[in-house]
């Protein structure tokens, strides 16, 4: 399966400023550990060290929190829009 | 351009003529009207910084003639706030916020009535500072304080007006409504200090607040007058570099132990200070990395043992001005800006504010080097310290 996966900029810093994606895998999980393959600068700012997703970073997958699915596990299918929101606190 | 609807105030309507003269263009709005207006004159709206994002909601919302403002703030107007901050003006620096807000606003309306808390937010203090206001705006720029504000929305029930910056992006919302989800069921924990870097390290686009703190104002005067669809379960993703709108869906997290199984209910402190541009109040290295203070720094180099500098900075930040003696490795460039450094070697690092050097300081560790150390506050505590004559910015 292959997904778009949308960064915010700061993250596409880390990606050679590149803030759309293709990702590949099954899984929201198995995408996210693609692109943390791929781009190895981007992977501790998309999960633990574990590869669990972290609280302060929220994936939605076609504009659904993937928590309120199964989480990592939850299933992609061609096509799929992935978006990462970071927490930032600027004000 | 029309006249005043009225031509003097109507009876009873607690508005003199100089009042409808200043809002005839709300008034003439059906959905404001001499009621909304009225409506917005008896609101309390609480706002939690008077920086970037609360510049323009204060204003805003001064304009459309909200009757009390609240306004919390402890900071003192600093040049580097200009390029953002437009409550202040270059007469105010020096000056405490609040004092500048205050005159600014009064400008803009003197029939809104301003209560001033001169105070950090504090676990000790926000429920008394908030328990009259009947909305509150964060306008905060770290995460303790943004989950602080949650909190006390959340337990005295009144909206939280949310808007957050970074960089080219913002985000708003509004959380703790009784209809919706809240800030921590979003991101139920702040990241580790260090992670992120605040705004004095990352940057951000002067007219992003504008956007951002205007989306605030225009939501707290929905939620006041009880129009249109508030942000209510919905986070607005702006993105300023491709002017693109996202809008998310946010649900209630039924396990949140602040709104859903509501488990807090005390203000309790969430997350070290972090994303705050005050050096002295970031969090602590990990253990495999080491914290330097400035004078510390200037001994290791003073006594002529070989030990490694490195500036992970930008390129405009590096010629700014440096360590004398440091190796700019930027981060953007990283790992070949560290490749052929030796990793017996003790080896400090540097940014800003000692932030984002800490989070690079860690990546050295993990790539195997012995002793590395962070320059705890950065340049900036280095220029203070150490070194006063330095251009700062």
């Amino acid at each position: 399966m292959t997904v778009t996966v949308h960064l915010p900029t700061v993250l596409a810093a880390l990606a050679d400023g590149r803030s759309e994606l293709a990702g590949s895998g099954d899984t929201v999980g198995a995408v996210v550990e693609h692109l943390a393959d791929t781009w190895p600068r981007l992977a501790p700012r998309l999960r633990d060290g574990d590869g669990a997703p972290y609280p302060f970073v929220t994936y939605y997958l076609n504009d659904e929190d993937v928590r309120f699915a199964d989480g990592f596990a939850t299933p992609v299918r061609d096509g799929d829009e992935l978006v990462l929101v970071p927490a930032i606190a600027g004000g | 351009m029309t006249s005043a609807p009225f031509a003097s105030a109507p009876p009873g309507s607690g508005f003199t003529t100089p009042e409808l003269q200043r809002y005839s263009r709300h008034l003439i709005l059906p959905e404001v009207g001499l009621e909304g207006q009225g409506r917005l004159k008896a609101s309390r709206v609480l706002l939690i910084g008077v920086g970037g994002l609360g510049s323009p909601a204060a204003l805003y919302l001064a304009a459309a003639g909200v009757g009390t403002l609240g306004l919390v703030d402890f900071d003192v107007v600093d040049l580097t706030n200009l390029q953002r901050q437009v409550l202040h003006g270059t007469a105010d620096v020096g000056r405490p916020k609040l004092d500048s807000a205050t005159d600014r606003i009064r400008d803009v309306n003197p029939h809104v009535h301003l209560e001033r808390f001169d105070t950090p937010l504090t676990t000790g203090n926000a429920r008394e500072i908030a328990r009259d206001f009947d909305l509150i705006v964060d306008g905060t720029d770290n995460f303790p304080t943004r989950y602080l504000v949650n909190q006390v929305s959340v337990l005295l029930g009144k909206p939280n007006v949310y808007g957050s910056i970074f960089r080219f992006e913002g985000q708003a919302s509004v959380f703790a409504h009784p209809a919706g989800p809240c800030y921590q069921c979003l991101f139920p924990e702040p990241p580790p200090p260090g992670l992120v870097p605040s705004c004095a390290e990352g940057g951000v686009l002067g007219v992003l607040p504008g956007i951002v703190g205007t989306v605030q104002a225009t939501e707290a005067i929905k939620l006041l007058l009880g129009v249109g669809q508030p942000l209510i379960g919905t986070l607005l993703l702006i993105d300023t570099l491709r002017m693109r709108f996202r809008s998310l869906r946010v649900r209630k997290d039924p396990s949140c132990p602040l709104c859903g199984t509501r488990e807090i209910r005390e203000l309790t402190a969430v997350g070290a200070a972090c994303g705050t541009t005050d050096p002295a109040s970031e969090g602590e290295s990990p253990g495999r990395v080491r914290e330097v203070d400035a004078r510390e720094l200037q001994k290791l180099l003073g006594r002529g043992q070989e030990i490694q500098v490195l500036d992970v900075r930008e390129r405009f930040e590096w010629e700014i001005g440096a360590i004398s003696g440091a190796r700019h490795c930027p981060l953007g460039q990283w790992p070949a800006a560290v490749e052929g450094l030796d990793p017996a070697v003790e080896t400090i690092l540097y940014c800003k504010g000692g932030t984002r050097s800490r989070q690079a300081a860690a990546m050295l560790a993990d790539r195997g080097f012995q002793r590395v150390g962070n320059l705890t506050g950065g340049i900036l505590a280095w220029w203070r310290d150490i070194d006063g004559e330095a251009p700062r910015y």
